[in-house]
């Protein structure tokens, strides 16, 4: 299992009730199963991943983000899980206040485009960049609205959306994000993992 | 109409209150079962079969001589393992297969015909109820059917809450559309239109009206089929002709498909049962049983749902199959969903559509090792 998941499942207790969107292959939500007794439900768009969250046994729901998590009831869960895809959605501001009316938290990453190797690669080479967390060509990404850990930040506070933990992600390390580190982390992490909540 | 030597049946005698007011008692319900009955009684799935089906449910139908309607998905090692699990399916009463219905005789030794009550879905699943007395099961591990079959399934987990373990309606809705309506009063137009008919009194196998009841299978037929998997079968292929013959005899190959699909519908089913059936799928409104809202049908329940509707299904579509997950998760219950890729429309719950089979397959065995 990734690293991401590896830190979002240490932000989550035993026990709790998890909605993962976007759930992909339902890697995380297996983990969170087996190891937290976490009930856990997953939102996928892709039929195929679907398919391999039946084969796991996982509770998931086809589905869309942006149309389908209206049907679920205000704070029905107790943690919201979205893992690298706020910003492949047409409307990020949207989905994420949806997040948190369904979670009592949300814990949301983003791929930061504030990352060293992103800013290099635009800076020198001249063309989008691309990285192991941005593994697309600017033709066929996902991904319309494209931050940096800074932008995703200063959006959250803006949107008076509280903090619990914010976390950079560089490799295997993982280390607190904070307003007076903000900067060198937006520089040397490639990935930020927040725990919010409204 | 059938020989009727190989069918079980139930005679329920508690008496059930129908919808309709009446009461029946000492009633037959005739059902089949595959597999085997464990000694914790934990393995019982049991199937409701759609508006044309019947107990018979896989291997060679013993009346028909055909395959079981759901073949495809029941048997031993197959989606539902008949190998692991015990298989009930029940004639619904108002059928022909051996069920209390309109062909059978009233105390008077008359057949009823159109004087058997009207039935409604809800009448069904209580009936079919008896069944778990029968063979002494307390709890159900999963109850699962496509089409009308889903709807026994959501009024059968709504009325027993606590019956059954998992819940499985395929290609289904919760409350029948204007469409939906309208399909099932060209059928019954159809048959009542046949002069044979007779207000429901026709008598035998050969004065039965034949021709109604063969273009409402035509006409329901095309419903359950979808354009381009009709266009990719049949396209404009011409019937064992060069050319066009103008005349009015089946020039095109899905004329003489349909007509083959009316008529050997007629050998096996009964006109009076086809008009009852597709009363009770026009009445069923889950939600107005519950003033309007859905989810109060289910609030009862612990069972872990998994739902699932066909891309190409026009007749019960995704939408009206989502409305189901939709209630169910605004009140936190556990709902799977998945829509399979398929172009052979409402149809596809009865055929060979792997990521269906394996979806299904994978549901069971996956819950029924969490037991």
């Amino acid at each position: 299992m990734k690293n991401e998941f590896q830190v979002i499942a240490n932000l989550i207790e035993k026990d709790k009730k998890v909605l993962d969107v976007g759930c992909a292959d339902g890697t995380l939500m297996k983990f969170l199963k087996d190891n937290k007794n976490i009930n856990i439900r997953g939102l996928e768009i892709s039929k195929e991943k679907v398919q391999e969250c039946i084969a796991k046994g996982l509770t998931v729901i086809e589905g869309n983000a942006e149309k389908d998590l209206k049907q679920f009831p205000d704070k029905s869960f107790d943690y919201v899980v979205l893992s690298q895809t706020l910003q492949a959605f047409l409307n990020p501001e949207l989905v994420l206040d949806e997040l948190l009316r369904v979670g009592k938290k949300a814990i949301v990453t983003v791929p930061n485009f504030g990352y060293w190797k992103v800013r290099f690669h635009l800076l020198l080479k001249g063309t989008m960049p691309i990285t192991k967390t941005l593994p697309d060509e600017w033709y066929n990404t996902p991904n319309l609205h494209m931050c940096t850990i800074k932008d995703f930040f200063y959006f959250v506070k803006s949107k008076d959306i509280k903090i619990f933990k914010s976390l950079a992600l560089n490799n295997l390390n993982s280390s607190i994000i904070n307003e007076s580190n903000l900067g060198f982390k937006n520089l040397f992490a490639d990935l930020g993992i927040f725990l919010i909540e409204k | 109409m059938n020989t009727k030597k190989d069918i079980k049946t139930l005679i329920v005698k508690k008496p059930l209150k129908l919808d309709c007011g009446k009461t029946i008692k000492d009633f037959p319900i005739a059902y089949e079962t595959y597999g085997s009955l464990n000694s914790k009684k934990d393995n019982a799935i049991l199937v409701f079969h759609a508006l044309t089906g019947d107990q018979f449910v896989t291997g060679i139908n013993p009346v028909t001589n055909k395959e079981g309607w759901w073949s495809y998905a029941v048997g031993p090692d197959k989606a539902i393992d008949t190998n692991k699990y015990f298989v009930i399916c029940s004639n619904v009463i108002g059928g022909c297969m051996g069920s209390y219905g309109p062909s059978h005789k009233d105390n008077y030794q008359k057949i009823f015909g159109t004087n058997f009550p009207v039935i409604t879905i809800n009448d069904m699943v209580n009936a079919q109820y008896n069944l778990l007395d029968h063979f002494g099961i307390d709890k159900l591990f999963s109850i699962t059917g496509g089409s009308m079959g889903g709807m026994q399934v959501l009024q059968f987990i709504s009325n027993f809450p606590d019956k059954s373990k998992t819940v499985i309606p395929i290609a289904t809705t919760s409350s029948h559309s204007a469409q939906n309506i309208a399909f099932n009063e060209l059928g019954r137009q159809a048959i009542t239109a046949d002069s044979n008919w007779k207000d429901g009194n026709y008598t035998s196998n050969e004065t039965n009206p034949r021709k109604g009841l063969a273009v409402a299978r035509m006409a329901a037929h095309i419903t359950y089929l979808s354009k381009k998997g009709l266009q990719e079968k049949f396209g404009r292929k011409l019937q064992e002709r060069e050319d066009l013959k103008f005349g009015f005899d089946a020039d095109f190959q899905i004329e003489s498909y349909l007509r083959y699909q009316g008529s050997v519908f007629v050998d096996r089913f009964d006109a009076n049962s086809y008009l009852y059936i597709t009363r009770a799928m026009d009445y069923f409104d889950l939600a107005k049983q519950f003033k309007g809202n859905l989810s109060e049908a289910f609030i009862n329940t612990k069972a872990k749902f998994f739902i699932i509707s066909f891309t190409s299904d026009w007749l019960y579509p995704t939408q009206e199959n989502k409305d189901i997950v939709i209630a169910l998760n605004s009140i936190g219950a556990d709902v799977g969903f998945a829509e399979i890729e398929s172009d052979k429309g409402h149809d596809s719950f009865l055929l060979d559509i792997p990521d269906f089979l394996s979806a299904l397959k994978n549901f069971l065995d996956k819950s029924y090792e969490e037991n």
